[in-house]
């Protein structure tokens, strides 16, 4: 036991954590960290489909700014995503980990067509509406708040609970579709009732409605005494004990909010954009709300930056595979690179690694 | 007597960002000795230690065992040479059982069989006269048997430098005895022993040599024969401290918090308070002491609101309505809307009292976001607020926007301290409120908690310190085991009154014996 | 009623070998889980691994080898593009200590759109009439092309088993299996008695990920032998993952549960014909969704028994830094 397997060299690096970064260094990092991954993909573009390293990122660009109608969809799936972003984001600032937004907004979507359905062309358009709208929001928010009572009452599994949930509302959603198409085809057609009215453009509403949404979530956040227990729930539980906020209290509620924000950007796909469900409606986008808050740190004014981000790459690498006739998975790889170097690149801020300075051999010849 | 030097320590340092935790430490150990490692809360002991155990990796210096150098850069490096480490926060895997953790890490080329290591933890444990069930799972262990647990882990190992990190802190009297037979029975053996304590008593009785930390620096190493625990303290806290705390004498004295055969079990079933009654009053200082963990974590959290007593009443005697109010049962939020204006510092400052993650002001908040109507928040008047308790408290800090995680401990107590008593209670009660703070911040707290005693606030200081207890408090009420044992008049009373009350259960049975 | 019993017994043998997917995800989600992580990349792995296994047939077909070589090749091509993949995994997670839930929703998305990238261009080829499918007989006949379905989805289906029990093993008898439950429990107390937490994270989810890497091959070349069977992977990967919970992190009774899973999963298609009654089609729809509000009910009853032999790791989700203070 005594000098068994004696170990000769100090390590070399040992990690240490840091004091707070100034801002500018910190953004340089991820700054730096997009390009590195930009040019990775780039680099992996010429290995690939023997496109040169220029071509691949002026077609990115291309790809979401080209052309009016490209900057109009980009504008558009920006929107929608970071509509869901915003609804993940209470419950991630409470540390609540709800990966479920995909199905907390799937049946929010379900609800505003099932109310389309069984009351369109019954009641006025402008009611309709309002209905979709109690319908979304009600129905997302209980939803959401499901696992949240089972967390505060039995400390149940948030993420793996939220898990679930998100294919139980996808079963949900291939049921009524059976029910709702005659046919048998599980293929709903666009309804013509109860759309959001266009001004100016088609887009146009979504995006201002995602913009005032984004604006009263940051306020709500930042400004309220409601969002002050949010994060105080969140940094330690304890404390939130200890100043007498009713912990249970606050994850229920903010769960309510999340659930019916998604139920919010449910009924916004359903009234503005689709007029219709699937199953593959929100198609991964709750997934990659959660990744859009969490690099914006969880603040909704900069998700307006990561969601325009994360649709930028998703278009860019999508106009990429139109030019360049490759497959249409391509962008969801460039996504996922990108986000490896993103999520990498955290390490370094929050981390240092320190290299011992006085290197010398240790030990026995 | 030629002693062979075990481990030796040369110019160590340890920084946690830019606080020294240890700097240029030098440090001898021979075989065959017990040393113990001196200092007061903070000096940096356990870092030390954790230094040697592999858990943390020295900036600069070299550590050599058995003269060569030894780089421990994890624990199991520091297994390699010999060296185990019992922690005073447990490492113990909760759902494994005591066999399954003692065995933990050991890779001594048999195959793993458990039955076996049942048998040979069972061989060990009687070979010391350890009580423990192998089998037994940790989560169903009281705090003494996991201890036992811990030691059993490292003898099995067969370590030759041992380092105990508190050990008597939740050990009863007898349990320490009989740990410190053990450790001379290993002593003799030629075992290595380094014990981390601030007891003194302790360090006199059962040490060889004594090595003293100040504030991250090593002082001097000096045999316990030939020491005093006067010229002990003198190098532990730098001069000698007459510590002439002022202390006024009460004014308009009125009863203001009456507790009442207050008892609670916590949820493992175990009574923790039991049957405690005792009166806080205005202008006075009410000192608590007692072994760490004897019930005054859950005795100040049970007024406080956050746990629940089983039975017992706590009045209050509001001073403006003349009402008395029962607390009990009551969350915090309901006490304040009671009109109580109750303090508390808790023991836990960034886990509890503050959010270390956010900034002065927001910390401010903390007590008073919730009054108004609005459904805003008002961030002008904790700024305001911030600010004057920076300056006036002379907290050192950037600005008010530093998260108050990145603050030194002196100055997070202030801010924690600072508000608690902005709030201008007519209660307030502060756990361990000096706790790893310099001699000159801790002043500043005892002047702090004196001068609210003199605005006519029943002040409850729950204090480790004997010194300072017998000093600063006017009445002094000791907790044994979750029940009080005496309460002394803090002007006549002694350290010795006291020391003895805190183990009065374990004093009544010695005493038995001695008569029989 | 002996109609019944063939008809039940086809259908059952049909969703325990169905069951094999998720048994192997779940085995591998098990040992990442027990070392502490929550890998929700799993999905994207398992893809992963059935687009590297093809891949690896796609390469070596023409190739003059003997077919127990070849299906040796694809399996080993299969575990290591899983393996590769829990190396990224960890790697953000356990070395730059990133958000193991962010990161594993990446792997997903990365992991299932590569596969959708490799094996597209791989199914539109005409050649070979689809490069890669002709070793499926190697896979699915080697006892034999009749029999029950238990038969003809061949060996992968016993090593699934296999590795199961050698999992359950591993983890409950041996000391290897000792350390890494510490690890995953209480990282802190593994590295102060000297275990390498962080080889146990990385060798755990690696292994873990690669056994996970075959459940993909084992549904593209066992289970349908389709070219088309890359796109319900993911599905079926979040299946596993419910099925880590179901069966309370233990290998063993994941083999049961994997089954049982199989059976739910098929009821839809198979439980009108077999009680020769006729459903609603939507009604199947709603059996779809019974291994997701099982698992959900698994999840609630453990958590409110507070059993603590039942709860999920400790450290789960946990970024583990020694010198936290």
């Amino acid at each position: 036991m005594k000098t068994a397997n004696k170990p000769v060299s100090e390590p070399l690096v040992h990690v240490v954590k840091r004091d707070a970064l100034p801002l500018w260094k910190s953004l340089l990092i991820r700054v730096l960290a997009v390009v590195a991954a930009l040019l990775f993909c780039s680099l992996l573009s010429v290995l690939m489909i023997h496109a040169n390293p220029f071509e691949f990122i002026d077609t990115m660009f291309d790809g979401s700014f080209g052309s009016s109608r490209r900057l109009w969809k980009f504008a558009k799936d920006a929107a929608v995503l970071l509509c869901i972003s915003l609804a993940v984001t209470p419950a991630f600032r409470m540390r609540f980990w709800n990966i479920g937004a995909e199905g907390q907004t799937l049946i929010g979507a379900l609800s505003a067509v099932a109310v389309m359905i069984y009351l369109g062309n019954k009641v006025p358009n402008g009611v309709l509406l309002i209905l979709m709208f109690i319908a979304s929001v009600t129905v997302g928010a209980i939803w959401g708040c499901i696992p949240a009572i089972f967390k505060a009452k039995w400390q149940t599994n948030e993420t793996l609970f939220t898990l679930m949930m998100n294919y139980v509302a996808t079963g949900l959603v291939a049921y009524f579709l059976l029910l709702w198409t005659p046919s048998g085809s599980s293929v709903l057609g666009e309804l013509s009732v109860g759309h959001l009215p266009a001004i100016g453009h088609d887009y146009l509403l979504l995006i201002i409605a995602v913009l005032v949404l984004t604006v009263l979530l940051y306020i709500y956040l930042q400004y309220t005494k409601q969002g002050y227990e949010i994060s105080v729930v969140g940094e330690s539980e304890n404390t939130a004990r200890y100043i007498g906020i009713n912990v249970n209290k606050v994850i229920i509620r903010t769960m309510l909010l999340s659930g019916a924000l998604c139920g919010v950007a449910g009924f916004l796909i359903v009234g503005a954009l689709d007029h219709s469900i699937a199953t593959t409606t929100v198609g991964g986008m709750g997934f990659t709300a959660i990744m859009v808050s969490w690099m914006a740190k969880f603040n909704p004014l900069i998700m307006i930056g990561t969601s325009a981000f994360i649709t930028f790459l998703d278009q860019g690498a999508a106009q990429i595979t139109t030019n360049f006739d490759i497959d249409s998975a391509f962008p969801s790889m460039v996504v996922g690179i990108v986000l490896f170097f993103v999520i990498g690149c955290e390490f370094f801020i929050g981390y240092k690694p320190k290299f011992r300075q006085n290197i010398h051999k240790g030990g026995k010849a | 007597m030629n002693k062979q030097v075990a481990l030796e320590m040369k110019q160590v340092s340890k920084y946690f960002g830019s606080l020294a935790a240890n700097k240029n430490v030098d440090l001898t150990v021979y075989r065959g000795e017990i040393l113990a490692i001196l200092g007061e809360n903070g000096c940096g002991k356990t870092t030390l230690m954790n230094m040697i155990a592999g858990i943390y990796y020295p900036d600069h210096g070299s550590i050599f065992v058995d003269g060569e150098e030894a780089i421990i850069r994890s624990p199991k490096d520091a297994f390699h040479h010999g060296i185990g480490m019992i922690h005073q926060h447990f490492k113990l895997v909760d759902i494994f059982t005591a066999a399954e953790n003692i065995v933990l890490g050991v890779n001594d080329g048999k195959s793993y069989n458990i039955k076996e290591v049942n048998r040979r933890v069972g061989e060990i444990a009687d070979k010391y006269g350890f009580h423990v069930d192998p089998k037994k799972k940790i989560y169903e262990m009281s705090v003494s048997e996991k201890q036992t647990v811990e030691i059993l882990k490292v003898l099995y190992r067969g370590a030759d430098i041992l380092i105990l990190d508190e050990p008597s802190a939740v050990l009863t009297p007898q349990e320490t005895d009989r740990l410190f037979e053990i450790l001379s029975r290993m002593r003799e053996d030629g075992k290595s022993i380094l014990i981390i304590t601030h007891k003194l008593h302790e360090v006199m009785s059962i040490s060889d040599r004594v090595a003293v930390l100040r504030k991250g620096e090593h002082i001097a190493t000096v045999e316990t024969a030939s020491t005093s625990p006067a010229e002990l303290t003198e190098m532990m806290v730098g001069k000698k401290v007459e510590l002439n705390i002022d202390r006024p004498e009460p004014k308009n004295v009125t009863d203001r918090l009456e507790v009442k055969g207050l008892s609670l079990t916590n949820p493992e079933g175990i009574k923790v308070l039991d049957n405690i009654s005792f009166v806080a009053r205005s202008g006075e200082i009410l000192g608590i002491a007692g072994i760490a963990g004897s019930g005054q974590k859950e005795l100040l959290e049970s007024i406080a609101g956050l746990s629940h007593p089983t039975t017992g009443e706590i009045i209050y005697n509001n001073p403006k309505t003349g009402t008395a109010e029962n607390l009990r049962d009551k969350d915090p939020v309901a006490i304040r809307e009671l009109g109580v204006r109750l303090s508390f510092v808790p023991e836990d400052r960034l886990g509890m009292g503050l959010v270390g993650n956010m900034d002065i002001v927001d910390n401010m908040m903390l007590r008073s976001y919730r009054k108004g109507h609005s459904m805003f928040v008002d961030r002008k008047k904790p700024r305001d607020l911030a600010n004057r308790i920076v300056a006036e408290l002379e907290v050192s800090t950037p600005n008010t926007h530093t998260p108050v995680r990145r603050l030194s401990g002196g100055n997070v107590q202030k801010v924690l301290v600072g508000r608690e008593i902005a709030a201008s209670p007519t209660v307030l009660m502060a756990a361990y409120p000096v706790r790893g703070l310099d001699i000159n911040s801790s002043y500043t707290i005892y002047s702090l908690l004196t001068k609210q005693k003199e605005n006519g606030v029943a002040v409850v200081f729950v204090g480790e310190d004997l010194d300072v207890l017998v000093e600063i408090c006017d009445r002094i009420l000791v907790l044994c085991a979750g029940r009080v044992t005496g309460i002394l008049d803090g002007r006549t009373t002694t350290k010795e009154e006291i020391g003895l009350l805190m183990t009065k259960t374990e004093v009544k049975e010695e005493s038995g014996n001695e008569n029989g | 009623m002996e109609q019944f019993f063939a008809s039940f017994l086809d259908y059952f043998l049909t969703a325990f070998a169905l069951g094999m997917t998720f048994l192997y995800g779940c085995t591998g989600e098990i040992l990442t889980e027990k070392a502490g992580h929550l890998n929700l990349g799993i999905p994207g792995i398992m893809c992963i691994g059935g687009a590297c296994g093809c891949l690896a047939l796609k390469l070596m077909s023409g190739a003059a080898v003997p077919p127990v070589l070849l299906v040796i090749i694809a399996i080993l091509a299969s575990f290591a593009g899983g393996a590769i993949m829990g190396v990224i995994y960890c790697f953000l997670t356990v070395t730059l200590k990133a958000n193991q839930n962010v990161t594993g929703l990446a792997m997903t998305t990365f992991g299932v759109g590569t596969t959708k990238f490799i094996m597209s261009d791989m199914s539109s080829a005409k050649e070979a009439t689809q490069s890669y499918l002709y070793a499926l007989k190697y896979f699915r006949y080697p006892f034999g092309e009749s029999g029950s379905a238990l038969v003809y989805n061949g060996f992968m289906v016993v090593l699934a088993i296999v590795i199961a029990l050698a999992a359950a093993y591993v983890l409950n008898r041996t000391r290897v299996g000792l350390h890494l439950r510490s690890v995953g429990e209480n990282p802190a107390t593994a590295d102060a008695v000297g275990i390498n937490v962080t080889g146990y994270k990385y060798v755990a989810t690696c292994v873990g990920s690669g056994i996970a890497a075959l459940g993909g091959l084992f549904y593209i070349m066992c289970w349908s032998g389709s070219c088309d069977a890359y796109k319900s992977i993911e599905k079926l990967g979040w299946l596993s993952v419910a099925l880590v919970i179901f069966t309370l992190w233990r290998p063993n009774i994941s083999i049961i549960g994997s089954a049982l899973f199989g059976l739910l999963y098929l009821a839809g298609n198979r439980i009108p014909t077999l009680l020769g009654i006729q459903f609603d089609m939507s009604v199947t729809k709603l059996l779809e969704i019974l291994p997701y509000a099982v698992t959900t009910i698994v999840l609630i009853v453990t958590s409110v028994s507070k059993k603590r032999e039942n709860q999920p790791p400790a450290g789960l989700g946990i970024p583990y830094f020694r010198e936290e203070r």
